[in-house]
């Protein structure tokens, strides 16, 4: 099996806690490579605590030893850290069809110590339901750490996002 | 592969597995190279990673202690994300600290099986909290200074632990906003909310100094390693400043008897019956 053949199917697996999109889609699948030790493929978790990664390893091992992968070996780079820029255009067209709004560009870092932020910064976010760019954050945390939630001024939709990170 | 609905995905196999004590989801950092570089003692790097995550453990546990009992359901979600953050950073510092050790103890070997005195997590982060004005207190002095310490561990000259710091410091960015916006919405609110929110400053205050002790362990492995937490001083008191400037509150006084890290307080064993409590009735289950 060539190494763009492995991508191919390790790229399909579907997010366990966002199952609209794929492994590929978020960006969390990095590399894959093919030697004389057998496959080995390397994801990136998305939160330290992101508690799908098992499940996503072993999908990814179950599905490449189904199509005769041989010996796979499902690897994690911790660095660099994850950022929602890395969810591919494709990833982001499937987020919003499924309602959720996806990320916008991740904060760029200044220079010296990480800033406060001391108040709600406005929101950026499109209505996946209308398109209205009148939108309003109803709550910092959601469902998973990679998400939080908005209302729709325009249309009244509530509506989750996925956080820029 | 298309999936009609979110359940049917999420359901697609039935041997679901998510981590907790006994279901064989074991070792945050399978498949990452775990070899500690040259020159960098085992024994100090297993002993620095264990008090990181011992400190997040600890911290993870007493915020999860909020669930069903936060003011808003809202809040509840925020906390029960920052603890899940925590706890995921426990993981990868307890693995890496067994490794590094040598001892090969795994991450529930470390976090079910050692008794009080083993824990060597700050005073501050095993503390109950009186009041959701006592936890923003403390969440932001904990948020505070692990902010500060783990971005200078993005420079460790170990790799896994630079790596965990890169990822943790994003997270922590957004617990220390949470703990100052919730104490600049506590602090100008009503005159009861000002006072609950003085009074959990005041709480978290003597547990603060003891958080910036230079120890034996740090000044080995301190610069290439880890940091000398007397370094991460002037940067903490400078986010606070501006988050009591802003909420118009002094930083209360007040004595401080600083206790250096093993020192605990009477609340850890409590604590740690309810962590280890499952571990320690059915010692090496799997289910």
């Amino acid at each position: 099996m060539t190494p763009s053949e492995v991508w191919d199917i390790a790229a399909l697996v579907p997010d366990p806690e966002l199952p609209m999109v794929t492994l590929g889609d978020l960006g969390i699948l990095r590399e894959v490579t093919v030697g004389a030790a057998g496959v080995e493929v390397w994801l990136t978790p998305t939160y330290s605590g992101c508690p799908a990664v098992s499940e996503m390893s072993r999908d990814v091992a179950a599905r490449l030893t189904a199509a005769g992968a041989g010996d796979v070996r499902v690897r994690t780079a911790l660095s660099p850290p994850w950022s929602t820029d890395w969810i591919t255009p494709a990833g982001r067209r499937k987020l919003a069809a499924a309602g959720i709004a996806p990320p916008g560009p991740a904060p760029r870092r200044p220079a010296g110590p990480v800033p406060l932020t001391l108040s709600p910064v406005p929101a950026a976010v499109s209505c996946p339901a209308c398109g209205s760019a009148d939108t309003a954050r109803t709550a910092a945390f959601g469902a998973t750490a990679c998400r939080d939630l908005y209302r729709c001024q325009a249309c009244a939709e509530p509506f989750e996002h996925v956080k820029e990170i | 592969m298309g999936f009609d609905t979110a359940y049917e995905a999420i359901t697609e196999e039935s041997d679901d597995q998510r981590w907790a004590f006994g279901t064989g989801f074991a070792d945050p950092l399978a498949g990452v190279d775990t070899a500690v570089p040259d020159g960098i003692s085992r024994a100090d790097l297993g002993a620095y990673c264990l008090m990181l995550g011992d400190d997040a453990l600890i911290m993870s546990h007493r915020l999860q202690e909020w669930l069903a009992r936060a003011p808003e359901l809202e809040e509840e979600t925020a906390l029960a994300n920052i603890a899940l953050d925590l706890l995921g950073q426990a993981r990868l510092l307890l693995t890496r600290a067994g490794y590094a050790d040598g001892s090969g103890r795994t991450e529930d070997d470390l976090a079910f099986g050692r008794g009080v005195t083993e824990f060597r997590n700050v005073r501050l982060a095993e503390v109950r909290d009186a009041d959701f004005g006592g936890l923003i207190a403390r969440l932001l002095v904990f948020s505070t200074w692990r902010l500060a310490l783990l971005d200078r561990l993005r420079g460790s000259a170990d790799p896994v632990l630079a790596a965990i710091a890169a990822r943790a410091v994003l997270e922590l960015t957004y617990h220390r906003d949470y703990a100052a916006q919730w104490l600049l919405r506590l602090a100008l609110g009503t005159s009861y909310s000002r006072d609950r929110m003085t009074a959990g400053l005041a709480e978290a205050v003597p547990l603060t100094a003891e958080l910036f002790l230079d120890s034996d362990l740090e000044l080995r492995l301190s610069p290439r390693v880890a940091v000398r937490p007397a370094e991460l001083r002037a940067e903490f008191d400078a986010v606070l400043a501006e988050v009591l400037r802003r909420a118009e509150l002094a930083w209360p006084g007040g004595p401080a008897q600083p206790a250096p890290r093993g020192m605990h307080t009477d609340q850890l064993g409590p604590l740690l019956d309810e962590l280890q409590s499952v571990a320690r009735a059915h010692p090496g289950a799997t289910w």
